[in-house]
């Protein structure tokens, strides 16, 4: 495959050397991780979960074979429920409603909450880190013993405790996994931080006279900002998992009807017998959105790696 | 306000355009003995005048010109002493002054143009960043005249250049590029500390030509700092020796080869191949290696690798006495050239 692509149009030296300055110069160094990020197989089976994932949440009501809240009870049975046929692809769940549908609309909470709760808690964390890399000094030490109190209390327990504070909603569940992102950032880009600041380029800019906040704000911290994306992929993955725990858990919303997949997997487990189908669909769903998120992710750290780069 | 002041001082004054005395640079740590990486060091430099500051690594060299520009001020390192350029103390000006003056009247390159350019930015933003706080002009004027500088360095295609990542560039364009920032705002005086080391000898040779026509040029006035003796000769017009955090010789370059008077010069010299040599002459390396080096304050701090080496050594710091006219040399024994092999010096 590589070789066909380097060997192909205009053979070896004449070809690279009239593609590549063309290509080259409007190259950042986003442009040049996403080219190293097509070359890995890994990276892009994940994507493609991901891409499923996210067409399957945003196009639902068209993907939807039936409305994901309309009930049939007329085909239930007690303690049985028909399994997948040509009508229900995945059967029907414990109430008659079509198990497809509803694992198509939990999509959409899913990815919602991933997306909505890992933002929330990137932007705070990173915020609690930039303040903490740039000042440094008793800021530095302050922020950062805020951080080691969050990251002491353990991230299920916060969660659990987030919720029942604000009451059982999707919202508090955001927010429930945010709080626990918040520490992770703040660390992650605090070090990554110092460590550029200590770079040539900084003791360069200074001895140009360049100011302070814009050298925090121009050098370090777009140099330090590879690792907070490869943990914001990573968090998403994390953050769907945690979300569908806490859903299991019956932390998220009160009402029946929203078909969160970590809530499906609770509400059919007291039929696991009769029916292992119900809770092995929203499993497989949790399992392959995560996986897509983690390849992404570990290809995103490779590729992004300053020691790679040539 | 402050720059028609400027300005005003800048005419008035007619003293050197460097001048340091005694620069004393101390490094404490929690626990652990201070060390002194700079140990009285006076330096004077003339406006356009081109100087060569020469030692092993640990001697002092980089600490000292990072210490002058207050690039050191931080936890546990302590300056003293006096720099002042075009008359202006360096060392007690607030932060903010010092960086109005970073870049713009005086201006470093460093050693590695691999980590000195910042590699998620590109060339053109770099420089301009410069132009654009010192020199007043606005994006698009600084960026033709980022232009005109990555030119004058000697960078094909500069408009292309400018919208490239350093990671880009060869190690050579870089340092060139270097240069341009560092020269970007026309300064009085450019540092260069070991501007070579990290290329290799045909890039390097390029690179020092660039140097010296360039400084030739605008008249900005340079110190080089090196290891590197063969730099010196081409390059400098006087030139200091320094070991373990004091300047140990000072002279112009025909004295130092021709006649130098101090022992480590004289073992710096028989360590690098020479032409002028019979072949097969074996390169002296000089003993010990520079952790055999003692505190200035109970004696020579080369004394423990000098062949010269007796009591009289261990009396006290020797001082910087002149023994020629211009030729300084921190030495009790001196090395007297035997016969003037050349008609250098004063004849």
């Amino acid at each position: 495959m590589s070789i066909i692509e380097v060997a192909g149009p205009g053979g070896f030296q004449g070809g690279e050397a009239m593609v590549q300055p063309a290509e080259e110069t409007s190259a950042g160094l986003l442009r040049d991780a996403f080219r190293r990020l097509r070359r890995n197989p890994l990276a892009i089976f994940g994507s493609v979960l991901i891409a499923i994932f996210v067409v399957v949440a945003v196009f639902a009501p068209l993907l939807a074979p039936y409305d994901p809240v309309a009930t049939d009870l007329s085909q239930i049975r007690p303690g049985k429920f028909p399994g997948p046929s040509a009508e229900h692809l995945l059967g029907l769940d414990q109430l008659g409603r079509d198990e497809l549908s509803r694992l198509i609309y939990g999509a959409r909470y899913s990815l919602l909450i991933g997306v909505v709760s890992t933002a929330m808690g990137a932007s705070v964390g990173m915020s609690f880190g930039l303040l903490a890399g740039a000042f440094g000094g008793w800021v530095d030490s302050l922020v950062m013993r805020l951080m080691d109190v969050m990251l002491s209390i353990p991230g299920l327990l916060l969660a659990i405790g987030v919720a029942a504070v604000l009451g059982r909603s999707i919202v508090s569940i955001m927010i429930a996994v945010a709080v626990v992102n918040v520490p992770i950032f703040a660390r992650l880009l605090r070090s990554s931080m110092l460590v550029q600041g200590r770079s040539d380029y900084v003791l360069a800019s200074r001895s140009l006279g360049v100011k302070r906040r814009k050298i925090v704000l121009g050098h370090v911290l777009p140099n330090s900002l590879a690792p907070v994306i490869v943990q914001a992929t990573l968090a998403l993955a994390t953050a769907i998992v945690e979300a569908a725990g806490l859903a299991y858990l019956g932390l998220g919303s009160e009402d029946p009807r929203i078909p969160e997949w970590g809530r499906m997997l609770a509400e059919t487990q007291s039929f696991l017998s009769s029916a292992p189908l119900l809770a092995l669909w929203p499993g497989i769903a949790i399992v392959v959105s995560v996986l897509g998120f983690y390849l992404v992710g570990e290809a995103l750290r490779e590729a992004l790696d300053p020691k790679l780069r040539s | 306000m402050t720059e028609t002041r400027v300005s005003v001082s800048d005419r008035a004054y007619d003293g050197p355009l460097l001048s340091v005395r005694d620069l004393r640079v101390t490094f404490s740590g929690r626990g652990r003995h201070d060390v002194r990486a700079v140990d009285g060091v006076d330096l004077e430099l003339a406006a356009g005048s081109t100087t060569g500051i020469v030692g092993e690594s640990g001697s002092g060299k980089s600490v000292s010109s990072l210490a002058a520009l207050g690039l050191l001020k931080g936890r546990g390192v302590t300056v003293e002493g006096s720099v002042r350029l075009n008359g202006r103390e360096l060392l007690t000006m607030p932060d903010a002054q010092l960086r109005d003056i970073r870049g713009r009247e005086v201006a470093m390159i460093f050693q590695d143009p691999m980590s000195a350019l910042n590699p998620v930015l590109t060339i053109g933003r770099q420089l301009t960043e410069v132009l654009t706080r010192h020199a007043g002009l606005d994006k698009r004027e600084a960026m033709v005249r980022a232009g005109e500088l990555l030119e004058a360095v000697g960078i094909s295609a500069p408009g292309q250049r400018l919208k490239q990542w350093p990671h880009q560039l060869s190690g050579g364009m870089r340092q060139r590029v270097m240069i341009a920032i560092a020269l970007a705002c026309s300064p009085r005086l450019l540092i260069a500390d070991e501007p070579t080391t990290a290329l290799d000898v045909t890039i390097s040779a390029q690179i020092l030509e660039l140097l010296r026509t360039l400084v030739a040029d605008t008249g900005t006035a340079l110190v080089l700092i090196t290891h590197d003796l063969g730099v010196v000769a081409g390059l400098c017009d006087t030139v200091h020796v320094m070991y373990s955090g004091r300047i140990v010789e000072s002279t112009d370059r025909r004295q130092l080869f021709a006649a130098p008077r101090h022992p480590y010069t004289t073992g710096l010299l028989a360590s690098v191949p020479r032409l002028d040599q019979p072949r097969g002459t074996p390169l002296l390396p000089i003993p010990g290696s520079p952790s055999d080096t003692r505190p200035w304050r109970t004696g020579c701090a080369f004394g423990p690798r000098c062949s010269r080496h007796d009591e009289a050594c261990d009396g006290g710091p020797p001082t910087l006495a002149e023994h020629a006219p211009g030729h300084l040399a921190r030495c009790i024994h001196p090395v007297v050239p035997a016969v003037p092999k050349a008609p250098a010096g004063p004849s």
